[in-house]
């Protein structure tokens, strides 16, 4: 039913939150330049137009979330990212699919965040929250959705379907509401897209809480005393857009078929920019805090990542990368939008830090090569290298544009092999930071000379040596450049975990946190190397022949045509293809395709026989089912060839009427390595199949005959009172013939039906994928007792598959959960600190305060 | 001179490197013809061309021949500057391609063939769909 009246109340509230948050920066404003007495007035103002603006952003959300779920296909959005047949979990994966919604997403957790930070930290309270509710200002502005003459504001979720296309259906019934949505991408359709963005998002979310305490530090000309609030925060930013970084690499390896988890896509680049920046951030203030040193370059860091992140929405958000990546959004017309934003932070902060640099505190002392501070300083630097060898050759689309906008003509492309250049360079740093990160830590307690360092390193440095060696022998490495990138690592495990045993033994938990992220990353490295590095493609065919002569002739085929029921070889295992499988909701495995009839509907199908699991039935002949028909398992067994242990692995396809064949892999896990499996190419749709001629054999019950090569039995013929999939009428006469034929493996059972009805003959022909063949009942000649059936032939089922193993993947799964390990340890540390200086302000405020932060102030004032 | 003063030598020493190097490695976006002109000359770099798959006066593409054993293929593709050129793809058909609107491929000649090592595919349907049904 046509409802204007949802996406009119989603516009009101999109309209509130936008200008509730400009009301909120402004009076922020105030708040935090007004004397006292007027200050509390002015922050309890801004205060609530901030919760009103939370929640008029929690009332868009709602409502956009009513629209997904409750199937108003009339609003583009709905229709264009759902589906009546999504199952709940992913209807809430379409709500961030598109680009506005997973703007709405970010906004939503800035709210959150916002609450927080009032809640948490009133003094730093008036100018943290201007900052903040000024980038919410943006942010809101990018789904307002208003059209101010020829200038587009905003791209607006709540937009009606009719006012996006044009349809001839809506001139004759303009309040027509399409019967279904077009679905979800499969792509997303992944338990992982379900977390996956939120946690992201709230990684980019807390970037600006940093930000905001650095710019209000300057601001108020207090530089020093944010550093303790905000670094917890920054920490906890480090750990969830890590984290979430992480997953996407999960989900591309579980789902994506190019067979890794990083690609050096710039969307994925984007951010894995601010996130280096982010880390190093994290350790200047670390030093800061230490020594009073690094506080300039701290505050460069923070407003850089901020400003990347912004950058990063930039790139992936306003089409710029439109030829240079395979999954970045397509222009909503939001370019200058997101260009006046980026521009206005990164000017505003810069032009700020400039005009307060020389009154930041610096330390003139040198940084004795024996300090941690010194070790730290070279790791921030390399992290911070790192990010721009990154962002440089990301950025060329851009550098093209702004060629072009000054007239010039520029056809830079991105390098040809995106993960053989970067990886290039990334390799050097991770072997610097492997050491960077094994070494600094040994200057964490006392002042370092030579001969104490000497006798600290002597038995991390043998032992790792040891380790190395071992390694290098037993996993084969011989890549010079792998060796060093091997052995750094394990030094940083073991030297890691040389200080995190001291800390065990002298119960300081709480100190923790560095070595065990380090050990983390130490890990991931290692995991990187072999499963990358030594990643092999099994299936290699060398005997294929190539269809042109022009080819490369070095070019292996790093596929394989497996033919159903054929056994080949590939490697140490035996493969064969087993035929299409189906997942039926409620019942556990998967059912061969043929064992269903498919109906009309795609979303049901009808048993042809008892459908059984591990021996206990399910489902009865004749039953309906629920069957989640967009996906395809292709079951595979693989059979040792030494030892005969059998496995079976159910790599997917889904045949998208808008994508194609969108692949995903199936893994067999081992402890020492997965084996990665997935199908490059299926034979295409029933209609595109080509049938031979159609053969006639006259058969008689209980003979034997041929079809396709194979042995075939006309078991019986029956008459039945429904033929599948429909059902017949009175006086209608239906007869079914069994024929079981004899396959390679199993038998099969082909059921064509012979339909009379007004003197009519109807043939319902019974098509087997798995034998490559249709049979039709031709005719009945009682004279003879025999039958005419018919028999055609096509290509039998096959599958193309590509196998990959990944050695050590695990290392790499494990090495993140211990890095995110590493973070909460620290988090909850800084956290602590930073309670503690809260409680000390709040115990000296009348004091201090007056003393710090407003020199000359009438006398009488309260203090709050 | 100070430690730090060497210190920002080397990391701008380093920076420079990388954008050097980044130069170097970058690829182009180029037109056939421009592609078989650096191919003669020697030049074996990976490049960029972007066109599209041939179509037939009815919108039909044409041009698409799978090999025997369905695992590579070539097409036909027509550049920006209209040329037509058979590019050889020595991996499976990607199944949503014939879908496509824009093709990037990046590769490089072999004789007369242009071999590409990679196909990146511009669907627009992929996140928006342009009809309704």
């Amino acid at each position: 039913m046509f409802n204007a009246f949802l996406g009119d109340a989603g516009h009101l509230f999109v309209i509130i939150s936008f200008v509730s948050s400009l009301v909120a920066a402004l009076a922020y404003i105030k708040a935090s330049n007004a004397h006292e007495l007027e200050q509390k007035q002015w922050r309890t103002y801004a205060r609530g137009a901030f919760y009103l603006h939370g929640i008029s952003v929690l009332g868009v959300v709602a409502t956009l979330f009513y629209i997904i779920f409750n199937n108003h296909y009339e609003y583009h959005y709905a229709w264009s990212h759902a589906s009546r047949s999504l199952p709940a979990y992913y209807v809430i994966s379409s709500f961030w699919e598109g680009q506005e919604g997973s703007f709405l997403l970010w906004i939503f957790w800035h709210v959150l965040l916002g609450v927080v930070v009032i809640n948490t930290n009133k003094r730093w309270e008036a100018p943290v929250m201007a900052v903040f509710a000024f980038v919410q200002a943006f942010l809101a502005s990018m789904i307002l959705g208003v059209v101010i003459g020829d200038v587009k504001i905003g791209s607006s979720p709540f937009i009606l379907l009719r006012d996006v296309m044009e349809a001839p259906v809506f001139a004759t019934n303009p309040e027509f509401v399409p019967e279904d949505g077009t679905g979800l991408n499969p792509l997303l359709q992944n338990y992982w897209m379900v977390i996956h963005p939120p946690t992201l998002f709230l990684g980019f979310a807390i970037t600006i809480i940093p930000f905001a305490y650095c710019i209000a530090g300057l601001w108020k000309k207090d530089y020093e005393n944010w550093v303790k609030p905000a670094l917890p925060w920054m920490i906890f930013g480090g750990a969830v857009l890590g984290l979430g970084i992480m997953m996407g690499a999960y989900w591309a390896y579980e789902t994506l078929n190019f067979g890794g988890y990083w690609n050096w896509d710039p969307v994925e680049n984007a951010v894995y920019i601010p996130w280096l920046i982010m880390i190093a951030s994290i350790h200047t203030l670390i030093i800061f805090k230490n020594n009073g040193t690094a506080l300039k370059t701290s505050i460069v860091l923070i407003i850089a990542s901020f400003v990347l992140i912004l950058y990063s929405t930039f790139l992936t958000r306003s089409g710029i990368l439109g030829e240079a990546s395979v999954h970045s959004f397509t222009d909503l017309g939001l370019s200058g939008q997101l260009l006046v934003y980026l521009l206005f932070f990164t000017l505003g902060a810069i032009i700020l830090a400039a005009i307060r640099w020389k009154h930041i505190p610096t330390s003139e002392k040198e940084a004795s090569a024996y300090s941690r501070e010194f070790w730290i300083f070279i790791g921030v630097t390399t992290l911070c290298l790192m990010s721009f060898q990154v962002l440089i050759p990301t950025s060329i689309p851009v550098w093209n544009a702004i060629v072009e906008l000054f007239g010039g003509i520029s056809n830079v492309a991105p390098p040809a092999d995106q993960v053989a250049f970067y990886t290039k360079f990334q390799l050097w740093f991770g072997i610097a930071i492997a050491l960077l990160s094994g070494t600094g830590q040994f200057f964490f307690w006392k002042k370092m000379d030579k001969e104490k360092l000497k006798s600290e390193l002597t038995i991390p440095v043998v032992t790792a040596l040891l380790i190395s060696s071992l390694a290098i022998l037993v996993g084969k490495v011989s890549d010079p450049v792998y060796i060093l990138l091997l052995t750094a690592s394990i030094y940083s495990v073991v030297a890691n975990a040389k200080i995190l045993i001291k800390f065990v033994r002298s119960k300081n938990y709480r100190l923790s946190g560095g070595s065990v992220s380090h050990i983390g990353i130490a890990m991931i490295l290692i995991g990187i190397l072999f499963s990358s590095g030594y990643s092999n493609v099994v299936s290699i065919n060398n005997s294929g022949l190539l269809l042109f002569k022009d080819a490369p002739d070095d070019a292996n085929v790093e596929n394989m045509l497996l033919w159903i029921n054929e056994p080949r070889e590939m490697g140490q295992y035996e493969l064969t293809y087993k035929g299409s499988r189906v997942e039926i909701k409620d019942m556990p495995g998967y059912i061969e395709k043929s064992a269903l009839i498919r109906t009309n509907d795609d979303y049901t199908a009808i048993a042809r026989k008892d459908l059984a699991s591990d021996g206990e039935v399910y489902f009865e002949k004749g039953d309906t089912v629920s069957v989640y028909a967009e996906n395809t398992f292709h079951e595979v067994v693989y059979k040792h060839k030494e030892t005969g242990k059998e496995f079976s692995l159910f790599p997917r396809s889904q045949v998208n009427p808008n994508m194609g064949l969108i692949a995903s892999p199936d893994i067999r896990r081992t402890f020492g390595k997965d084996l990665y499996t997935h199908v490059s190419a299926i034979p295409n749709d029933e209609e595109e199949k080509e049938w031979s001629e159609r053969e006639e054999t006259e058969v008689q019950i209980g003979k034997q005959f041929f079809i396709n090569d194979y042995v075939a039995v006309l078991e019986n013929i029956e008459r039945v009172d429904q033929v599948e999939g429909s059902s017949i009428e009175d006086g209608d006469l239906a007869v079914k013939a069994n024929i079981r034929v004899y396959g390679e493996n199993e038998e099969y059972m082909l059921t064509p039906y012979y339909l009379i009805r007004d003197r009519m003959v109807g043939r319902v022909p019974f098509t087997s994928n798995e034998l490559g063949v249709r049979l039709t009942l031709l005719n009945i000649n009682p004279e003879q007792n025999s039958f005419e059936i018919g028999v055609e032939t096509t290509q039998k089922d096959y599958i193309v598959l590509k196998a990959i193993e990944k050695p050590l993947i695990n290392v790499l799964w494990a090495g993140t959960i211990l890095l995110m390990v590493g973070f909460g340890i620290a988090i909850n540390r800084r956290y602590k600190e930073f309670v503690k200086q809260r409680e000390q302000e709040s115990a000296s405020t009348p004091k201090k305060k007056r003393s710090k932060t407003e020199p000359k102030k009438t006398k009488g004032t309260v203090s709050v | 001179m100070k430690k730090t003063h060497i210190f920002g030598i080397i990391i701008i020493a380093v920076c420079v490197m990388i954008i050097m190097s980044t130069a170097g490695d970058a690829s182009t976006y180029v037109s056939f013809k421009e592609a078989k002109v650096l191919a003669t000359g020697g030049e074996d770099k990976k490049i960029h061309v972007v066109g599209q798959l041939a179509k037939d006066e009815q919108g039909n593409i044409v041009g698409i021949q799978p090999s025997e054993d369905k695992l590579s293929f070539s097409f036909v593709m027509v550049d920006d500057n209209q040329q037509e050129q058979r590019v050889f793809y020595n991996e499976p058909m990607p199944a949503d391609f014939t879908r496509s609107e824009q093709v990037v491929v990046i590769g490089s000649y072999h004789n007369d063939v242009f071999v590409a090592d990679q196909i990146l595919m511009k669907c627009p349907s992929k996140y928006q769909e342009k009809e309704i049904s």
